[in-house]
C-alpha cells in the first residue's frame, strides 16, 4: 500500500462508524429477505445463493467478458464522441447569441425526443448495427453535456470577466482562462450525467437490436444488455440477475471513474 | 501597545482646508456632471445626477453615503464598465470609454479567479498582456511576500481566509501598476478585527506607495482612518453632498481616529450629513434609509 497510515486510517474510521454497520445490517438482511422468499416458492425470481452459484460458472465463460466489452465500448465511445461535440457545441451556443438563435431552437425540437425512439431509425441510417447503438448512447450523453455547458458557462460570475479585462485581457485569452475553466465544473455535471444516461440507453438500444454484429458469438456475445434478455428467451432466470447485477456494477464503475477523472479536472473545488 | 503623543494637526476647519487643498493638487480623476439612468426613457431610475468631483494624484480620497445611493454604479462607470448618460469622465486627462488597466477595481466580494492559485491570479494581467516572463515572475514573488501570502502562492483562493483573499486581490491588481485603485467597500463581510488589522495594512501600502486612490465605503471610521480627502454623498441619485479634508499625519495609526480631536470633528460632520440625507429619504418611505437612521440617530447623539 502506497501510504498505509493515511489509509487504514480512513478504512478503520469507516470501519468503526455506526453507519457502515447499520448499511452491512441491512444489506444482509435484504439478501436473506430474498433467500428465504425465493426458498419458500413466494416469488419465481431465483435465489440469491443460486445467482452466486451461475456468477462463479459465468466468471470462468469468455463470451460473458465480451458482453462487457461490448457495452462498456459502446457506452465509452458514445459517451466520448458527445463530449467531443457537445463541449464545443455548448461553448460555442454560450459566447455566441446569433450562434445559440441560430441552432438551440434545433436543439431543443429534437432534445424531447428520447434516446431509445432513436433505435429503429438509426438501424436504418447507420451502415452498421454497431454504430447505431453507438449512436443511441451518443444521443443519451449528448443532451446532458451539451445543456450543462451552456448553463455553466453563462453563470461565470460578471465580475470575472469586468476583472479579467480590467487587466488587459479579450477575446482568445478570456475565452482560454476564464470561460473554459469556469465551465469545467459543469462539463463534470454533465458527463457524470450523461454516462449514466448512456448505460440505461445502451441496454435497452442492445435488446431492440437484437445485441448488433456480434450476435453470431452465440447469447452471450451482443453485450450486457442483450444478455439479459438472451437469458430471458432461453429461460435461464439466474442469469438474468447476473446480468442485471453487471449492469450495476458497470454503471457504478465509470461513474467512479468519471468522478476521479473529474476530480483531477477540478483541483480548486477540492476541500482542503 | 503604547499609546505614543501624536504631532497634532493645525485646527482649520474642514471646509476651509478643503479650499485650500483643491488649489494645489492634480487632479487625476475628473468626473463632471455625470448622470446614470436605467430603464426606458418614461420609466428610467435615475442613479446618478449631475454628479462632478475630482481625485487627485497620489491621494486617497474615500466616497461615504448611505447603502443603495448609487457608490457602486459611479464605480462601474469609473471602471469603464457601464457608460454614463450624460456628462464625462477623464482619467489622466482622457475620456473613459472601455475598461483599461489605468485603473483596477477591487469588487466588494472576491473576485479572485477560483480556478487558478494566488500565484497565478497574480501573474493573470501580465500574462494577458504576454508579459509573462522573468520580470513579472520575480515582481509576483515579491509581492506575494509583501502581503503576506510567500507561503500560499500554490493555494486556491477557496482555501484562504477572508483577509487573504482580499491581500491576494490587492497584490493581484498592484502587479499592474495602475494609475489608479478603485475599492468598492473592499473590507465588507470581514470580522471586524480581520477589518481593523486589513485597514491598518492597507493604510501602511497606501502610505508606501502614495498610489491614487479612490475608496468607498459606508464605514465612517474607515473612511477617516484611509482618507485624505472624504466625498459625502447624497442620498439616491447620488451627487456630492459635501468634501472634507481629512488633515491628519500619516503614518496613521487606528488609535489616531480615537483620540484624535480633529478626527472626532470630521466624524460628527460626517455623521450629521449622512443623517440628514437619511432624513430626506426617509420621508420618501425609504426602507434603507430608515434602517440607516435606526442605527446612526443613536451614535450622532452620543458624544454630546
Amino acid at each position: 500500500m502506497p501510504k498505509p497510515s493515511a489509509l487504514s486510517g480512513r478504512l478503520y474510521q469507516t470501519v468503526a462508524s455506526t453507519k457502515f454497520w447499520r448499511g452491512v445490517v441491512a444489506t444482509v438482511v435484504f439478501i436473506a429477505l430474498w433467500e428465504i422468499v425465493s426458498r419458500v416458492g413466494i416469488s419465481r425470481v431465483p435465489a440469491p445463493s443460486a445467482v452466486v452459484l451461475t456468477f462463479g460458472d459465468l466468471m470462468a465463460d469468455p463470451s460473458y467478458w465480451f458482453s462487457w466489452y461490448l457495452s462498456m465500448r459502446r457506452v465509452f465511445l458514445g459517451f466520448f464522441a458527445a463530449m467531443l461535440v457537445g463541449i464545443p457545441l455548448g461553448l460555442a451556443m454560450a459566447v455566441s447569441k446569433a450562434f445559440y438563435g441560430t441552432v438551440f431552437p434545433v436543439f431543443e425540437v429534437l432534445r424531447p425526443i428520447p434516446p431509445l425512439a432513436w433505435v429503429p431509425a438509426a438501424i436504418i441510417f447507420w451502415p452498421t448495427q454497431e454504430l447505431s447503438i453507438m449512436f443511441v448512447t451518443f444521443l443519451g450523453a449528448f443532451y446532458a453535456v451539451v445543456i450543462n455547458v451552456i448553463d455553466g458557462a453563462r453563470a461565470i460570475d460578471v465580475r470575472y470577466y469586468q476583472a479579467a479585462r480590467s487587466m488587459g485581457s479579450s477575446g482568445w485569452d478570456i475565452f482560454r482562462r476564464i470561460i473554459l475553466p469556469g465551465t469545467v465544473p459543469s462539463i463534470v455535471v454533465g458527463a457524470t450525467v450523461g454516462i449514466g444516461i448512456a448505460w440505461a440507453v445502451v441496454v435497452a438500444a442492445e435488446m431492440i437490436s437484437g445485441g448488433g454484429s456480434a450476435g453470431s458469438m452465440g447469447g452471450a456475445g451482443g453485450g450486457l444488455g442483450f444478455f439479459i434478455w438472451n437469458s430471458y428467451v432461453g429461460g435461464s432466470y439466474t442469469q438474468i440477475v447476473v446480468g442485471m447485477i453487471s449492469i450495476g456494477i458497470a454503471g457504478y464503475i465509470s461513474s467512479a471513474l468519471l468522478r476521479k477523472l473529474g476530480e483531477l479536472a477540478t483541483p480548486w473545488l477540492r476541500e482542503q | 501597545m503604547t499609546v505614543m503623543p501624536l504631532p497634532q494637526a493645525p485646527h482649520p476647519s474642514a471646509a476651509a482646508s478643503a479650499q485650500r487643498a483643491a488649489t494645489d493638487t492634480v487632479a487625476e480623476i475628473e468626473v463632471r456632471d455625470v448622470s446614470k439612468s436605467y430603464g426606458a426613457a418614461q420609466f428610467a431610475k435615475t442613479v446618478v445626477r449631475d454628479c462632478s468631483f475630482t481625485i487627485d494624484r497620489g491621494r486617497l480620497t474615500v466616497m461615504i453615503g448611505p447603502s443603495g445611493c448609487g457608490k457602486s454604479t459611479l464605480i462601474r462607470l469609473l471602471a469603464g464598465f457601464e457608460r454614463p448618460t450624460s456628462g464625462t469622465i477623464r482619467i489622466g486627462g482622457k475620456s473613459v470609454t472601455e475598461p483599461g488597466r489605468d485603473r483596477l477595481v477591487l469588487f466588494q466580494e472576491t473576485a479572485l479567479f477560483p480556478w487558478m492559485t494566488a500565484y497565478d491570479n497574480i501573474m493573470f494581467g501580465p500574462r494577458a498582456r504576454a508579459e509573462g516572463g522573468a520580470d513579472a515572475r520575480k515582481r509576483a514573488e515579491l509581492l506575494l511576500d509583501k502581503v503576506g501570502l510567500g507561503a500560499f502562492r500554490r493555494k486556491y483562493p477557496t482555501q484562504l481566509s477572508g483577509g487573504m483573499q482580499r491581500r491576494a486581490e490587492l497584490a493581484r491588481a498592484m502587479i499592474n501598476e495602475p494609475k489608479v485603485m478603485i475599492l468598492d467597500e473592499p473590507f465588507r463581510g470581514l470580522d471586524a478585527m480581520t477589518k481593523k488589522l486589513m485597514q491598518e495594512y492597507y493604510a501602511k501600502l497606501y502610505e508606501e506607495t502614495r498610489r491614487t486612490t479612490f475608496f468607498v465605503t459606508t464605514d465612517i471610521d474607515e473612511a477617516i482612518f484611509l482618507a485624505d480627502r472624504i466625498l459625502v454623498m447624497t442620498n439616491v441619485p447620488a451627487r456630492v453632498r459635501a468634501v472634507l479634508e481629512v488633515n491628519l499625519p500619516r503614518p496613521r495609526r487606528l488609535e489616531d481616529v480615537i483620540e484624535n480631536d480633529d478626527a472626532n470633528l470630521i466624524k460628527m460632520q460626517v455623521l450629521s450629513l449622512l443623517h440628514e440625507e437619511a432624513m430626506k429619504s426617509f420621508a420618501h418611505g425609504s426602507k434603507a434609509a430608515a434602517d440607516f437612521i435606526d442605527a446612526y440617530s443613536r451614535r450622532i447623539r452620543k458624544p454630546s
